[in-house]
């Protein structure tokens, strides 16, 4: 297993060089360098020498990918490619273009993100899991015609749809909790409650689709025609043994996006106020600021990564057949 | 039974909870506090006065700074007072031999104007741990690094503070930092043309900064700046060069405002920036509030410093103030609340809601509310909704400080040019692109026409008869009417593009306009316009580009017409006539004329405009000026914007200004109003709650009830 995850690491860094290079070549086929400085520094009397002077100072003076003017290894260090990427593969994200410390502002804000989305994580897979056997139960019922109808009825609704809705019916007509905002601590409860709410409900039609369709596959096998002629009863069959052996390709979309919960939700954390990580990137590239969106696209390639690796770790847990070999 | 003893305990839980305002936003130790609840929307990317300049920023930097001058919160049109100065100082002249000129000496004969700013004495910092001293004297936080920050992460964390008397020394130091290379100061090249010695301070600091490795102190008291003298403790003397008489009103933002040199030294310590311990972050001044919490992405508070100079609330304003209320707390120290709390909404609508629910004292209208919150009245007048009025919320209306063209590029071969012909096809554009349609439709009449570039409110603009546009308005029946399309079209034809063609070749005339998109690229708004382009049977091809491309155009002349607007700096015609003048021709210069308009009659006006007092000889000169531009028609004037806030009953003295930011020491609130407001609004409506609960179990049950049924049913045989 370790051989495994060395082996999985090492794959990992070519694959977040080239995510670096075409973040970087992405980003300066849309922005110059000018166009940075000009938007950092405004738009009103701003001097051609200012420009050149903060490019200077942020180094961003330097040619993008090659220096032909450097000699040695100088042609590909003194480039802003390098000098803006490599300390990025050791945990340095240095500062936003504003002077802040990038690192500073993922601490803070990931708090706020988590405590949205852990919880509609959480209580989405366990409210989507129990609705799709529970419509694997009363497979070809009315109960599972009119649940798939339901199902297909909030998946065919707009995400945005969910969050103005909610925010007009919860918010301003029962006015039972804060339309927006947050607190931190425990205070963050009734600024959480809704979004999370909203999350969960907006992720069940797609989900317990899914899920039920991989329970009914799972429930036309022969161990469970086995297992009912043991004279088990149907919610021990769907329990002890369909689900445990529907958890692969469950988690295969489930374990995936775990690490991918630090990143945020931008349109949630957007409408409701969430000072989290959902908005930080779009925020950047808004702002011009190369220093974010890098290293917030270098960040969410490596939390992919450790995301498909658990996922293949939780396979040998759910499945002994499945060997790292 | 599960259920049952579930629902037992959740019930008086969920009761317990849904009390009376369970929709408050804020923490129930706020309640009955004298706290102004407010919003932005974009997070202020400075907050260092020598680098902050948007208006998102000046909302908290006005409270917090405290430059020489202000403007008078009531007075209009806007008039400078004193702040921290003593008075509005007044400029000496002298001639290039060192001898002084009396006030009205010709403008070229002045080699430099000095004002001495006399500060007022016992002026106060806000506490601050870079005041703190040991009993030595010596700063008590001067000689921190990363591992005695340990444990630091807000100014807050730090168990002892100080203050010190505001000196003229602090005003030196502030305005040396203009020419810091580190800071970029959006005005240093403006400055560096005015003050004496601040170009050549920014070519040593340059170097300086070149020579010392990147976030090393610069010790600024070791750089004289030779145009800048402090007189003594409270009196600072600064030459410019040639005559400025525009330099009071930047005496009043906060470019000017006193940095002590102590501040600065103590944020240049090793591990504050990794720690956004930076006075971009954190700032210090004498003004009536102090930052006490920073956190851009959520929320940011304003308390009040507890150090502030007793000012008092004005008692004179203009006509009407006083039947307003405006003037009911005359003589009041200022400032009138405790504080003032900012919540970041980015959406409109949580932020509309929670203003109508009470939680923000104040908002603007946002277009998708307009409907809910304004009509309009037969004859146009506005006027709250039924909704709004019986909420007790007030509507304060205000013409802004700006302006909004569509310019045209005068170096281009079709739409640019100075010859009779040139000028036609821009009159008849003016002429037929209706401005009160656009503002009716898309503005939601938020908007005057504009008839040159001087908005109401800055000297120079006339209203009436004399003020019209003579070249697209008839002055008729008591109104401006706009001339007939029939008018325009007969200025097409003798331009040579008689029905929209070319009177040689037959080709139609297409005209590009240059637009980014979400700013006039709105599709409706395009293709509104492409219909006024139509009139003349003239085709409009619309160029949408992102931000950077279209500012590139702009800068290389590679555009026909765009649109664009200015929010003036300061009230004064100068900062709309320079916009238009040749020196500051966009691809020539680099400058702010991005139409590159060149009229060296226009050129000499303004050179003689800009150096006079207000009175009837420098408005000769604006009507001059104005009637030129309005021949020439390089832009075409679209509208002056109008603001419209909504104040909840409970909010006093709010009146809208568009130069002085500073506003927030003047408002008052009356708490008990809004509390009971506040409660009467936010009752929980619960029995949603319940019905949940029982339709959930409706759904559950016939579920249970089959499953028992299919759990004991036999097997079919």
């Amino acid at each position: 297993m370790l051989a495994y995850l060395l082996r999985r690491l090492l794959y990992a860094i070519p694959i977040l060089i080239g995510v670096n290079l075409i973040t970087f070549a992405l980003f300066f086929v849309v922005n110059t360098p000018d166009d940075m400085a000009r938007m950092q520094l405004g738009v009103k009397r701003v001097t051609p020498e200012a420009i050149e002077k903060w490019k200077a100072e942020r180094g961003y003076d330097k040619p993008l990918f090659i220096n032909s003017q450097a000699q040695g290894t100088g042609v590909f260090t003194d480039t802003v490619l390098f000098a803006k990427s490599a300390r990025m593969f050791v945990g340095d994200f240095g500062r936003a273009e504003d002077g802040r410390d990038i690192a500073r502002e993922i601490a803070s804000r990931m708090g706020p993100s988590l405590a949205i989305a852990l919880p509609t994580f959480i209580i989405g897979l366990f409210v989507t899991v129990s609705l799709a056997l529970l419509l694997a139960f009363f497979r070809a019922s009315a109960l599972d015609f009119w649940g798939v109808v339901l199902c297909v009825a909030l998946m065919s609704i707009s995400g945005l749809f969910y969050i103005i809705g909610g925010q007009y019916l919860v918010s301003k007509l029962w006015r039972l909790v804060p339309i927006s905002g947050y607190a931190a601590g425990l205070d963050a409860w009734k600024f959480v409650i809704l979004p999370v709410a909203i999350g969960v409900v907006s992720g069940i039609g797609s989900s317990a689709r899914w899920y039920r369709t991989i329970f009914l596959e799972e429930i036309a096998k022969d161990y469970v025609r086995t297992a009912r002629a043991k004279g088990l009863s149907e919610l021990t069959v769907l329990f002890r043994h369909v689900l445990r052996n529907a958890m692969i390709p469950i988690l295969t979309g489930v374990v995936v996006v775990i690490p991918l919960l630090f990143m945020g939700s931008l349109l949630s954390e957007s409408f409701f106020g969430i000072p989290g990580l959902g908005s930080y990137t779009i925020d950047a590239i808004n702002a011009q600021d190369f220093a974010v969106v890098r290293a917030m696209v270098f960040i969410g390639s490596v939390l992919y990564i450790v995301g498909l690796v658990l996922t293949d770790i939780s396979y040998t847990l759910v499945d002994p057949r499945v060997r790292f070999e | 039974m599960i259920f049952f003893r579930l629902a037992l305990f959740i019930v008086p839980l969920l009761l317990a909870a849904c009390g009376s305002e369970q929709n408050d936003p804020y923490p129930a130790s706020e309640r009955g506090g004298n706290i102004l609840y407010s919003a932005f929307t974009e997070r202020p990317k400075h907050l260092d006065p020598v680098q902050s300049y948007s208006e998102d920023e000046g909302v908290f930097t006005a409270q917090i700074y405290e430059p020489p001058l202000q403007y008078h919160y009531l007075k209009r049109p806007y008039t400078l007072v004193a702040a921290s100065a003593q008075a509005v100082p007044v400029p000496r002249y002298f001639d290039a031999q060192g001898r002084e000129l009396p006030a009205d000496a010709a403008s070229e004969t002045i080699a430099t104007s000095v004002y001495e700013i006399s500060i007022r004495p016992g002026i106060r910092y806000q506490p601050h741990p870079a005041f703190a001293l040991n009993r030595d004297g010596t700063a008590r936080y001067g000689k921190l690094d990363r591992e005695s920050l340990q444990g630091i992460e807000t100014i807050a964390d730090f168990p002892e503070s100080g203050s010190r008397e505001l000196v003229a020394d602090d005003y030196l130091y502030e305005i040396k930092r203009l020419a810091h290379p580190r800071l970029h100061s959006p005005i240093f090249g403006m400055m560096a043309q005015r003050i004496v010695g601040l170009a050549e301070l920014g070519e040593t600091l340059q170097s300086e900064a070149k020579s010392l490795p990147a976030d090393t102190w610069i010790d600024l008291d070791r750089f004289a700046l030779k145009g800048v003298t402090v007189v003594d403790r409270h009196t600072l003397r600064i030459a410019l060069a040639g005559k400025y008489p525009q330099f009071v009103y930047w005496l009043a933002m906060p470019f000017f405002a006193p940095v002590p040199r102590e501040v600065d030294r103590f944020y240049a310590q090793p591990g504050m920036a990794e720690k956004n311990l930076t006075l971009d972050w954190y700032p210090v001044g004498t003004g009536p509030y102090m930052l006490t919490e920073n956190n851009p992405n959520s929320r940011m508070v304003l308390e009040r410093n507890p150090n502030f100079h007793g000012e008092t609330y004005p008692c004179e304003g203009e006509p009407g103030d006083r039947e307003a209320g405006l003037l009911a707390d005359c003589g009041k120290a200022l400032p009138l609340i405790d504080k003032v709390v900012f919540s970041r909404e980015k959406e409109s609508i949580p932020y509309w809601n929670k203003f109508l629910q009470g939680y923000y004292d104040a908002s603007g209208i946002a277009s998708d509310s307009f409907d809910q919150a304004v009509r309009f009245g037969a004859g146009g007048d506005v006027a709250l909704s039924d909704e709004m009025r019986a909420k007790g919320i007030r509507l304060l209306t205000s013409v802004r400080a700006s302006n909004f063209y569509m310019g045209f590029n005068m170096l281009d071969p079709v739409v640019g040019g100075m010859a009779p012909n040139d000028r036609k096809l821009r009159q008849a554009l003016s002429i037929a692109i209706d401005q009160e349609e656009f503002i009716s439709i898309f503005m939601n009449g938020r908007g005057i026409a504009a008839m040159g570039p001087l908005p109401p409110g800055i000297f120079g603009h006339l209203d009436g008869e004399a003020g019209i546009n003579p070249v697209v308005y008839d002055w008729v029946d008591g109104q401006a009417k706009r001339k007939p399309v029939d008018v325009a079209k007969r200025l097409l034809a003798e331009a040579g593009w008689p029905n929209g063609r070319d009177a040689k070749t037959g080709e139609p005339l297409v005209i590009y306009l240059d637009t980014t998109s979400g700013g006039m690229g709105d599709k409706s708004r395009l293709d509104w316009l492409a219909r006024q382009f139509a009139k003349l049977d003239i085709q409009l091809v619309v160029r949408s580009t992102d931000f950077n491309r279209f500012q590139e155009k702009i800068r290389k002349g590679a555009v026909q017409l765009y649109f664009l607007g200015w929010n003036a700096d300061y009230p004064d015609p100068e900062n709309f006539f320079f916009l238009l003048l040749g020196s500051e021709g966009k691809v020539a210069k680099m400058g702010e004329n991005a139409s590159n308009y060149v009229n060296p009659e226009y050129d000499k006006l303004f050179g003689q405009m800009k150096d006079l007092d207000n009175g009837p000889r420098r408005q000769a000169l604006i009507d001059r000026m104005n009637r030129i531009l309005q021949d020439d028609a390089p832009w075409i004037f679209c509208f002056y914007p109008k603001s419209y806030t909504l104040a909840h009953s409970w909010l006093y003295n709010r009146k809208p200004s568009d130069v002085g930011h500073n506003s927030l020491k003047y408002q008052r609130l009356d708490v008990g109003e809004r509390e009971r407001r506040r409660r009467e609004w936010n009752e929980p409506v619960l029995w949603p709650l319940f019905a949940g609960a029982l339709a959930l179990a409706a759904l559950l049950l016939p579920a249970l009830f089959y499953y028992r049924r299919r759990e004991r049913a036999s097997a079919r045989t």
